[in-house]
């Protein structure tokens, strides 16, 4: 398991240069950089349609970045298939969760483990996803469609984690939860990253993703416009107005 | 019709109580009535009862008038049957709805077809529907009703539709262990009817001293080639007794759950011991079934090798291709080029020679097929490849390839298998080829299923952006799918080609795929057991009783609606396929169901557990 780096010291496991997205002739990223480094937790807030979704996607190589550079571990990766960026390390938790509604928990929890071959460490990781999501192992037989929201979502924790991925990144972990779900999530993200890994999450909710992130990025229509760090962000008064408005 | 929403306010008030549950909805009970007739009415008007009044299968009774019969008893029975249960209701306590509904279902269907009667007798109406055959004019009247008067008759097929309505209705009135040995009873009698011949064969051909034995069961059991009166009995007997036998007393631990409970070594035995006795069943049985019977399985066994084929590509990984016949046609043509002495290389080898070229053949026309369709889904996906059959075919039918493959003319003089210096000629001694090659294909698909592959194919089938974020290659998938499907087809092929000798483009139209696909389709997506019963049914059925053949298509297609309305996931689903069927139906989810058991057993004690409007 990776140790935990001394958080800001060594160089960004997982950064962003510059880089430009285009679905076709339409622009949705803007020459976007973000640094993540290792053992941080970083979070990337911004409105609907500001292109969060799209930045996992450019990071994961489901689309390929017109302009500026992937970087992992120091590597360019743009380009690079998905299937070899989650061998190499990153996985994720989609957004609406994707569970394969149709098989089991427990088969959704071995696809997440799909590229590994070490029989043994397989296992292991099977018992510290149940130890983060108790609730889970006694759900392992059941369908996952027929799992509640929040229930979902664990396991859709659980299967990125199964893949012992060094990032892994988060698209929106809080939409459609009841508020004192949406806390314990937070909470066991807090606990995953912890335990050493590495986490990039996309949210709407900015007071709960800054109050457990290290640094936050603000993106507006495909634009980087805030990036400090998390607690920074939650005292800067253009935050408090536009994003942690009522509260 | 839209079931009403119950307000949760309502179940909440209405406790631990049930409500209680409609009962039989009458006005539904009369459209299925009139569905009945309809069905009657194009069943008789599209010459089918006269074109199976030929075959008697019970008594005098022939498959034309038991289909007709047939018609009344469903139907009466779906009238008959009280609605589902909603969560909430108390079951309807069975009583005269059930009995009322199934006579008004038989009733209104009697009067359509005694309408429709009436109106073939008065009017010509044959030049309306041209389709209509002549014979049915002039026939139909006598034929329908037994060969009494217009009026009688009539009140015949009424009173005896009504009749068999009520009938069939009062079976819900039954207790549901009892009705289900009835159903089986009628079922196996109708089973034992139709395949009159088969069982007749199969009785009297026993080249044992066995025959001593079963022989005379057969004169006991059939008369004239159609079941006797004891013959019904013994057989009605038999398959109610086994129904109530095996529904009796406690459960019986499944059969698996035991056997996972022997010691390895012993577990090991059992299953080599299964697998030796069904083998050796197999393998003696063209010896039982005679001639002719081999000959369909052959047929069967051959679209089974491709259906097993198709239920990879469709069914595992579910990239629906309706050219699949390509691939069919590919293995066919690259045997036959190098097997027959007068093909265009009139090389003359022996089979075994030609095998690996057909693996090497339908592997490259499986990349073919699949590489420019890797980024199409669904609907587009099967349109494309619709089209590459189509393609194929007129490839192996065009002028400009005819040096090779021949064009119209085909390749003749395919030569036998020959094992060493036996050659397999004959269907009896062709059965054992076919056979080699499904228990290949068999071997290949349960193995596949486990594996790794078959992994990331079910993540594929599922959500193939995500199947690709757990790591799967989605290009890999695809063309490996593409690839295996398309060799166990050419296996298929390579087949037919030894099997008929000579082969022809034409033999490889669409109507190949399609069949191919309603097999899967109607047998279970992605279920061996399955597929092979499909196979069984859908192809060898028609070749034993001819008189299907014209109807084929009407029956397959008839078949496709039925099972998309009332069982989407087929005949003998495979676990995951059905639940993706019933997405919604929680009822459906086996382990939600017992494990719901296993907490009733539980805690028995503590109070039932509130049926509604919990959490
Ligand atoms: N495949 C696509 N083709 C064309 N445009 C796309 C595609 N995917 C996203 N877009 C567009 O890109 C923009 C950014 O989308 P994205 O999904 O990244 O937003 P988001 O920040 O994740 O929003 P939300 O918070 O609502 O999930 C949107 O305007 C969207 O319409
Ligand atoms: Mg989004």
């Amino acid at each position: 398991m990776s140790e935990r780096g001394e958080v800001g010291e060594a160089g960004p496991i997982l950064e962003l240069r510059g880089v430009s997205t285009h679905y076709g002739p339409i622009q949705v990223l803007r020459e976007v950089s973000i640094e993540i480094r290792p053992g941080e937790i970083v979070c990337l807030l911004g409105g609907n349609a500001s292109g969060k979704t799209t930045t996992l996607k450019t990071i994961l190589g489901y689309v390929v970045p017109t302009r500026g550079d992937v970087m992992l571990d120091g590597q360019r990766v743009n380009g690079t298939r998905t299937q070899r960026l989650v061998e190499l390390g990153i996985s994720m938790v989609p957004e609406n969760r994707r569970l394969f509604k149709r098989m089991t928990v427990r088969e959704n929890l071995e696809l997440g483990a799909y590229l590994r071959r070490d029989k043994a460490a397989i296992a292991e990781d099977f018992e510290r996803v149940f130890t983060l999501f108790p609730r889970m192992k006694e759900r392992l037989g059941q369908r996952a469609g027929t799992l509640s929201g929040g229930e979902q979502q664990m396991v859709a924790m659980g299967r990125a984690l199964m893949a012992r991925p060094k990032v892994l990144l988060m698209d929106e972990p809080s939409m459609g939860l009841a508020p004192v779900l949406v806390e314990q999530n937070f909470e066991l993200i807090q606990q995953v990253n912890e335990q050493g890994t590495t986490i990039f999450v996309v949210e709407q909710n900015a007071s709960m993703a800054l109050s457990i992130a290290d640094h936050g990025y603000v993106l507006q229509t495909g634009r980087v416009v805030l990036a400090d760090t998390a607690q920074n962000l939650l005292d800067h008064p253009q935050m408090r107005e536009a994003y942690l408005g009522e509260l | 019709m839209a079931e009403q929403a119950i307000p949760a306010e309502v179940l909440e008030a209405a406790g631990p109580t049930l409500l209680p549950a409609r009962g039989v909805d009458l006005r539904r009970s009369a459209r299925l009535g009139l569905t009945a007739g309809g069905v009657a009415v194009f069943v008789s008007a599209n010459g089918m009862v006269e074109a199976f009044s030929k075959r008697d299968i019970v008594g005098p009774i022939s498959l034309g008038y038991a289909m007709l019969l047939g018609v009344a008893l469903g139907f009466g029975y779906l009238a008959g049957r009280p609605p589902q249960v909603l969560q909430g209701f108390a079951a309807p306590r069975p009583g005269w709805r059930n009995l009322v509904g199934g006579l008004l279902a038989g009733a209104v269907a009697g009067a359509v077809m005694a309408v429709f009667l009436v109106l073939i007798a008065t009017f010509e109406v044959r030049r309306i529907f041209l389709n209509i055959g002549p014979e049915l004019v002039r026939e139909a009247p006598r034929l329908l009703t037994v060969g009494q008067d217009l009026g009688p008759g009539l009140a015949l097929i009424f009173g005896l539709a009504t009749a068999l309505g009520g009938l069939a209705g009062t079976l819900h009135l039954l207790r549901e262990r009892w009705r289900r040995a009835v159903l089986a009873a009628v079922l196996w009698v109708v089973l034992f009817g139709l395949l009159a011949s088969v069982v007749i064969q199969v009785l009297r051909g026993i080249q044992t001293q066995l025959r001593l034995w079963t022989a005379p069961i057969a004169d006991v059991l059939y008369a004239g080639g159609a079941l006797s009166v004891a013959g019904v009995a013994l057989v009605a007997a038999a398959a109610f007794g086994a129904s109530l036998l095996r529904t009796s007393g406690r459960r019986r631990r499944p059969l698996r759950r035991r056997l996972d409970q022997l010691p390895d070594t012993s577990r090991r035995l059992v299953r080599v011991a299964v697998l030796a006795v069904l083998l050796l069943g197999l393998g003696l049985l063209p010896q039982i079934l005679g001639s002719f019977l081999s000959e369909v399985l052959n047929i069967a066994g051959i679209f089974l090798l491709m259906a097993l084929g198709l239920n990879i590509v469709v069914g595992f990984a579910g990239l629906l291709d309706l050219g699949y016949v390509a691939f069919f046609a590919v293995g066919a043509y690259t045997t036959a080029l190098l097997i027959s002495p007068q093909s265009s290389l009139g090389l003359g080898w022996v089979f075994w020679a030609a095998v690996p070229f057909v693996i090497l053949a339908s592997a490259v026309a499986g990349l073919m097929v699949g590489t420019p369709v890797l980024r199409m889904r669904g609907d587009y996906l099967a349109i494309v490849t619709l089209g590459f059959g189509e393609i194929a075919r007129l490839l192996f039918l065009s002028d400009w390839l005819k040096p090779v493959f021949g064009g119209a003319q085909g390749i003749i003089r395919i030569r036998d298998i020959t094992i060493g210096p036996v050659e397999l000629r004959g269907p009896q001694a062709f059965f054992y080829a076919i056979f080699l090659f499904v228990l290949l294909a068999t071997y290949i698909t349960y193995a596949l299923q486990d594996s790794r592959i078959g992994r990331a194919w079910a993540a594929m089938r599922e959500d193939e952006s995500v199947a690709e974020a757990m790591g799967v290659n989605i290009v890999v998938a695809k063309l490996s799918a593409f690839v295996v499907g398309a060799m166990l087809a050419g296996f298929g092929g390579a087949l037919f080609a030894t099997k008929i000798g000579s082969i022809f483009p034409h033999s490889f139209n669409v109507i190949v795929s399609i069949t191919v696909l309603v097999v899967i389709i109607v047998g279970g997506m992605a279920s061996v057991p399955g597929v092979v019963v499909g196979a069984l049914v859908l192809v060898g059925l028609p070749e034993l009783l001819r008189e299907f053949e014209e109807y084929r298509f009407l029956l397959y297609g008839a078949l496709l609606i039925f099972m998309m309305v009332n069982r989407p996931e087929g005949f003998i689903p495979s676990g995951r396929r059905a639940q993706e069927l019933h997405e919604e139906d929680m009822a459906q989810d086996a382990w939600l169901r017992e494990r719901a058991a296993d907490e009733r057993e539980a805690d028995v004690t503590a109070p039932a557990p509130r049926k509604a409007g919990e959490g």
